[in-house]
C-alpha cells in the first residue's frame, strides 16, 4: 500500500488495522509474536490517530465513506476535532497498556491463552475507536457490541488469578447487552420517525419530526442504554468489579479507553444528533445527568474510602471521575464541554497510570493488591511507587498535574455557569479523595513484617512512567490537551 | 445414538445433502434471499448431525479444533482483505466497484468473497460453540456405565 492510499484511508484505518490483525492474532503460535503484533496494531492506530489530529487543525471536518456509498445512504466515518480527539487519546493510551501487556499478561493468564488474549484485546482497541468514529446511530451499535464482547473476554481472562473473574465477566456481559439493547431500541424510535441513521441528517431531520413523543421516547431509550455503558451512577454496578478481577493489563486498558468512548457518544448524541431539539437535550443534560454525576462523585469517593481492596478502590475512584466528565457534559456550555473533553484526556492518563501501578504490583506481589499485602513496598519498590504517587498526585488535583488542569477549566465551568453550589460539592469531594490516596500512601512506607524481596523489572516500570511523565508534562504545558478539547468542546457547542 | 441404524443411516444420507445446500443459500447470497450467514449455520448443522450421531470424538476428528479456528479467524481475515484490496486498488475500504474494468462486475466479486467470508466464519463459530458446550457437558456429567465416547445413550 502505498503512501497515498494510506493517507487517503485514515479514518478507515484507524479501526481497521486492530480490527483486522485480531484474527491474525488468534492464529499465531507464540506470546511474544501475539504481543508484537498487538504492539504494532495498536502503533498502528495511534499513527492514524496522531495524523486525523493533524489533519482536522483549525477546526476542519471531514467524512469518510465506507464502501464509497455516500452518506446518508452508506455508513459514514466522520473526522472532526471531537472524533480525532477522542481517538487519539485512546489509541495513545491503548498503545502504552499493550506495551505494558507482554510481561504483566503472560505473568497472570496461561500462555496458550494469550494469543486469543490479544485477538480480544485487538477487538476491543479497534471496536471502542469504531465507536468514536462512526457517523451512523446503528454502526455504533454493532461496535459497542464487538468492544463489549471482547471486554468480557478479557475481564474473564482474570480466571486464571482469581474465580471472580467470571462473575464480573457475565454480570458485564449481561448489564452490557441490556445497555446496549436500549440503545438500539432509541435507534429504532428514531428511525420509525425520521427514516435514517446518518447522525447528520438525523440532526436535520429531527426538529422536523411532529411525534415529538416518540422522539422523547427514543432520545430517553438511547440515553439510558449509553448511561450504563459510560458506567454513570447508578448503572455503574457492572464496572468496579470488572476492572478488579480483570488481568492487571487489561484493567489498565478498560480504565484508560473503555468508558471514554461511551462518555464520547453521549456528548456526541446529546450535543450533535439531538442539537436540534434543545430542550430535550437540555432538560436531560441539567436533571438527568448533572444529579447523577454528583452522586456518582459522592458515591464513588466514598465507597473507594471504605475500600480495601486497591484495584477495586480504583475502580470506584473511576466512578467519581467519570462524574466529574459527565458534570462537565452536564452543563452543556463550551466552557462544560471543553471541562469534560479536557477531563476524557487527563483521566486516561490518571487511572491509567494507577492501574499500571498496581499491574507492576501485581506481577512483583504474585497475589491480589491489597492495603494488607502492599504494606512496605514504598521501600522495596521505589521506581514504581514514585509514579503511582505522581499520577495519584494528579487524582487529587494537585497543581502541577495534569488533574490539576481538569479541576480548573471544571471550576471555571462552574463558575460561568453560576453553580457555586454544585463548585462547592466538587471542591469537598476532591478533598475527599485526599482521604482514600493517603489511607494507600500511609500503608507504602509502612513497615511490613516480613520483607522479602521483590524486583522491578523495566518492561513493567518504563510504560508506567511514560504516562507518569505525562501527567506532570500536561499539568506544567497543558496547551495541546486543552486546545484540542476546547476546539471539539467548539465544534460540538456549534450545535447548541 | 450411534447404534440406532436409522439414525445412523438418516444422518449419512443427510449429510452431503445438507452441507450441497449449504452452497446453494451460500452463492445465492449476492442476488437472492441467502447469504453467508444463513449459509454458515445450514453447514454447520451438517457436522453438527454427524457429532450428535456419531459422538463429539469423531466429530473432533472430522473438523479438528486447529481447522475450526482456522475458519474462524480466516472468514474474518478474507472479510477484511477484500476492504484493504479496495484501498490498494486507489478506492475506499470495503469499495468494491475496484475490484473488476467493470463496476458491477467488482460489486458482484466483493459480495461473493465477503459472503464466503461471513460464511467461513459463521460456520466455525457455531461448531465451535457446539464443541465448547457438548465437551464442557462430556468433562463434567459423564455417564457412568461404559460409554466411552461420553455421548448419553440413545
Amino acid at each position: 500500500m502505498t503512501l497515498a492510499q494510506i493517507i487517503a484511508n485514515l479514518p478507515a484505518l484507524v479501526v481497521a488495522i486492530p480490527l483486522l490483525l485480531a484474527p491474525v492474532a488468534a492464529l499465531l503460535p507464540f506470546a511474544g509474536l501475539t504481543w508484537a503484533l498487538a504492539v504494532v496494531g495498536t502503533g498502528g492506530a495511534l499513527f492514524c490517530a496522531v495524523m486525523l489530529m493533524g489533519a482536522t487543525a483549525g477546526g476542519k471536518s471531514f467524512s469518510y465513506a465506507l464502501g464509497s456509498w455516500p452518506p446518508p445512504w452508506g455508513i459514514e466515518f466522520v473526522v472532526d476535532p471531537v472524533s480525532a480527539f477522542t481517538v487519539l487519546v485512546m489509541a495513545a493510551l491503548a498503545f502504552i497498556a499493550t506495551l505494558f501487556a507482554r510481561t504483566a499478561l503472560l505473568a497472570e493468564i496461561a500462555e496458550a491463552d494469550t494469543g486469543k488474549a490479544y485477538s480480544a484485546w485487538l477487538l476491543a482497541c479497534g471496536g471502542l475507536s469504531g465507536l468514536v468514529m462512526t457517523g451512523d446511530a446503528f454502526n455504533l451499535f454493532v461496535f459497542l457490541e464487538i468492544s463489549a464482547l471482547s471486554s468480557v473476554i478479557l475481564i474473564a481472562l482474570g480466571a486464571g488469578k482469581d474465580r471472580r473473574a467470571l462473575i464480573a465477566g457475565y454480570n458485564y456481559l449481561v448489564i452490557g447487552a441490556v445497555g446496549a439493547t436500549f440503545y438500539v431500541i432509541g435507534v429504532g424510535f428514531i428511525y420509525a420517525v425520521t427514516g435514517s441513521l446518518n447522525m447528520a441528517d438525523l440532526a436535520e431531520r429531527i426538529p422536523q419530526v411532529p411525534q415529538t413523543t416518540v422522539v422523547m421516547v427514543g432520545f430517553g431509550f438511547m440515553m439510558a442504554g449509553l448511561l450504563v455503558k459510560a458506567a454513570i451512577f447508578p448503572v455503574h454496578v457492572w464496572l468496579p468489579a470488572a476492572y478488579a478481577f480483570a488481568p492487571s493489563a487489561v484493567s489498565a486498558l478498560l480504565a484508560a479507553i473503555a468508558t471514554k468512548a461511551s462518555l464520547y457518544v453521549i456528548a456526541r448524541v446529546m450535543f450533535g444528533m439531538f442539537a436540534g431539539v434543545p430542550d430535550l437535550a437540555g432538560f436531560a443534560a441539567e436533571f438527568i445527568l448533572v444529579p447523577l454525576a454528583l452522586a456518582g462523585i459522592f458515591l464513588g469517593t466514598i465507597l473507594a474510602i471504605y475500600e480495601n481492596d486497591i484495584k477495586k478502590l480504583l475502580a470506584f475512584s473511576s466512578v467519581a471521575q467519570i462524574g466529574y466528565i459527565a458534570l462537565g457534559f452536564g452543563l452543556a456550555s463550551t466552557a462544560g464541554l471543553a471541562a469534560g473533553f479536557i477531563h476524557i484526556g487527563n483521566h486516561a492518563l490518571i487511572k491509567g497510570g494507577l492501574f499500571l501501578a498496581v499491574g507492576c504490583y501485581a506481577v512483583a506481589l504474585g497475589s491480589r493488591v491489597n492495603l494488607g499485602s502492599m504494606a512496605g513496598l514504598g521501600r522495596r519498590m521505589p521506581i514504581t511507587t514514585t509514579a503511582f504517587l505522581v499520577c495519584g498526585l494528579s487524582l487529587i488535583g494537585l497543581p502541577l498535574t495534569a488533574g490539576f488542569i481538569s479541576k480548573l477549566y471544571l471550576v471555571r465551568a462552574l463558575l460561568e455557569a453560576d453553580m457555586i453550589a454544585v463548585l462547592l460539592l466538587v471542591m469537598a469531594s476532591s478533598a475527599l479523595s485526599v482521604v482514600y490516596l493517603w489511607k494507600i500512601v500511609e500503608v507504602l512506607w509502612q513497615k511490613a513484617d516480613g520483607e522479602a524481596a521483590v524486583t522491578e523489572q523495566p518492561a513493567l516500570y518504563l510504560p508506567l512512567w511514560i504516562v507518569a511523565i505525562a501527567n506532570i508534562w500536561f499539568g506544567i504545558a497543558p496547551a495541546p490537551l486543552v486546545d484540542g478539547a476546547q476546539r471539539a468542546a467548539m465544534y460540538l457547542a456549534g450545535g447548541l | 445414538m450411534r447404534d440406532n441404524p436409522i439414525l445412523r443411516v438418516t444422518a449419512k444420507i443427510l449429510f452431503a445433502p445438507i452441507i450441497v445446500f449449504g452452497l446453494y443459500v451460500q452463492f445465492h447470497g449476492d442476488y437472492s434471499p441467502g447469504g453467508g450467514f444463513q449459509a454458515g449455520v445450514i453447514i454447520a448443522a451438517a457436522f453438527i448431525l454427524h457429532a450428535l450421531i456419531f459422538g463429539l470424538e469423531a466429530g473432533r476428528r472430522l473438523v479438528p479444533g486447529w481447522v475450526n479456528l482456522a475458519m474462524l479467524a480466516g472468514g474474518v481475515i478474507v472479510y477484511g482483505g477484500v476492504g484493504v484490496a479496495g484501498m490498494m486498488l486507489d478506492g475506499l475500504f470495503l469499495d468494491y466497484n475496484v475490484l473488476s474494468y467493470d463496476a458491477s462486475k467488482g460489486q458482484h466479486y466483493g459480495i461473493i468473497l465477503v459472503e464466503f467470508g461471513v460464511g467461513l466464519t459463521v460456520t466455525g463459530v457455531m461448531l465451535a460453540l457446539f464443541h465448547a458446550f457438548a465437551g464442557f457437558a462430556e468433562a463434567h456429567y459423564k455417564p457412568s456405565s461404559g460409554d466411552k465416547n461420553g455421548e448419553r445413550g440413545s
